[in-house]
């Protein structure tokens, strides 16, 4: 049996109007299960390929397909997760958790259960009626991620999720989506500055050059799992880490 | 608790301290009472025509409050319309900068042409003047919302109405209350230049506007000086009420309106 690749990218380019090539002759396949990390210097056009299998934008060339269908027809599969937290601020937790079941007008009922079970992945039943501007700007991703999770996508798409935090936080969230992704077993197409945060979230890293954007290399990276603070610590992440940033200067220099 | 009271005491310490200085000038340059009267002779004419002040108060109220009221729903349904249309948004919207630089004191007694001299009249100086700060600052608000709040919407197959609802329209509520605040004060101005030229609104008495041109007519300046207060009140009156519910909307979640550290 031929199983369809979850994500597949076939010779995708994208150019703007003004004739900028954000991306040339990507392909990629992704399965289902994979924890996929595209790493590379600014303007590889990192978000733009995001936005592609999000169906939020078009390719001008090659073919995108996710689980079989163009992506403006898979787009319940997917949760995107954006740099900010990006949550409403007139709404409490709860709503801002709550929106993507209310925009497809999900009965009540339903709603809340979904929203209580979210929140309680989380860890954040205790601040549902707070308001954004109460939160610690972890606390934010974290709602920002139930919000994702709540439409019960089988892929995450998510672009620099962390980037704007202190890299404490921006590790115990690590641990946490991990800790998420066992429990849940998405898809991820993720997109970072961080090559530790490569190394330590992925199955497989992507590494992409710039103008025009397109794959330079890939890295399986086969760390044990469950992974946690201590494979940080690891020699052989130190290694990957090491191997990594390697490659991914070369493209820079290139 | 205690810093709040003293910032009563000393405005109104800075307030006793402007009427002995009134009463110091009215008294040394020996000013007769009808150039220039006193804050006594002002009181006096307070307590003895209170009952008709309050009348041309409560008419004046009805116009700017009628006004204010009609250019908050057409303004916003305005804004609407631009949010959602951009192209006619970027046709129409310049004109409506018209409306703010049409000297009103020309175009009332045309209004006043059409319609006829009364509340009617004055209501629609109001509504004029008070429209263009309420599209302005809610147009404003209605299409700056988060481009990945919006992608988000359309990821989820948001309708129109959905974004303009549940999106736009709560993200422009801090702008649309800064409006209605500059309109607030304004549609006071509006009523009382309305009265101006609609004169009499009901037989014998009219409005603040009305009652300001009655009493200045009969030299009557301790009375004029009571309807100029009457207006300053009506004036502040209106602000207030609007930033009470401005802070009811936004005390919540708006970062204007936080009233404690949280972090």
């Amino acid at each position: 049996m031929v199983t369809v690749p979850e994500i597949a990218l076939d010779t995708v380019g994208k150019r703007y109007r003004d004739g900028t090539v954000a991306l040339e002759g990507i392909s990629l396949t992704i399965q289902r299960g994979e924890f996929v990390t595209l790493l590379g210097p600014s303007g590889c056009g990192k978000s733009t390929l995001l936005r592609l299998v999000s169906g939020l934008s078009e390719a001008t060339e090659g073919s995108v397909r996710v689980n079989g269908m163009i992506p403006e027809n898979a787009r319940q599969l997917v949760s995107f997760i954006f740099q900010d937290a990006t949550l409403m601020p007139w709404r409490t937790v709860e709503q801002n958790v709550g929106l993507s079941l209310e925009l497809e007008h999900a009965a009540r009922p339903l709603r809340k259960e979904r929203v209580d079970q979210m929140l309680e992945l989380v860890r954040l039943s205790q601040v549902a009626q707070s308001y954004p501007r109460q939160l610690s700007g972890g606390m934010k991703m974290r709602v920002s991620i139930a919000r994702a999770l709540v439409s019960r996508p089988r892929i995450l798409l998510m672009d620099e999720p962390f980037a704007a935090l202190d890299e404490m936080t921006r590790d115990r969230m690590n641990e946490e989506l991990l800790r998420l992704r066992a429990e849940q077993k998405w898809t991820v197409l993720f997109v970072t500055h961080s090559v530790a945060e490569a190394v330590f979230l992925s199955t497989r890293i992507v590494i992409l050059a710039a103008h025009p954007g397109r794959v330079a290399h890939e890295i399986v990276v086969d760390l044990p799992w469950p992974r946690t603070a201590e494979t940080r610590e690891s020699e052989t992440f130190e290694e990957m880490v090491t191997r990594a940033s390697r490659l991914l200067r070369g493209v820079q220099r290139a | 608790m205690k810093r709040q009271a003293w910032v009563v005491i000393n405005s109104l310490i800075v307030l006793v301290c402007l009427i002995v200085l009134w009463q110091a000038i009215v008294t040394f340059n020996n000013l007769p009472p009808y150039i220039m009267p006193g804050p006594g002779i002002v009181a006096a004419a307070l307590r003895d025509r209170f009952p008709s002040l309050l009348n041309s108060f409560w008419i004046t109220t009805e116009e700017a409050a009628g006004g204010l009221v009609a250019s908050i729903i057409a303004g916003i349904a305005v804004s609407m319309i631009f949010a959602q249309w951009s192209w006619l948004r970027q046709l129409v919207c310049p004109y409506t900068i018209l409306l703010q630089t049409v000297p009103i004191v020309a175009i009332a007694p045309l209004i006043i042409n059409w319609i006829g001299a009364g509340i009617l009249a004055v209501t629609a100086v109001t509504f004029i003047i008070c429209l263009a700060p309420i599209i302005a600052n809610t147009t404003q608000g209605l299409i700056s919302v988060d481009e990945n709040l919006l992608h988000l919407f359309m990821m989820h197959k948001a309708t129109p109405a959905q974004v303009l609802f549940k999106l736009r329209f709560p993200n422009a509520l801090p702008n649309l209350f800064t409006g209605i605040r500059i309109s607030s004060g304004i549609s006071v101005i509006g009523g009382i230049t309305g009265e101006l030229f609609a004169g009499s609104t009901r037989v014998g008495e009219g409005g603040l506007g009305y009652a300001i041109i009655y009493a200045n007519n009969q030299m009557e300046t301790g009375y004029m000086f009571a309807l100029v207060f009457a207006a300053t009140v009506l004036g502040f009156s209106f602000f207030f009420i609007v930033m009470f519910c401005e802070w009811l909307a936004l005390h919540n979640w708006h970062e204007s309106k936080r009233t404690r550290t949280s972090e």
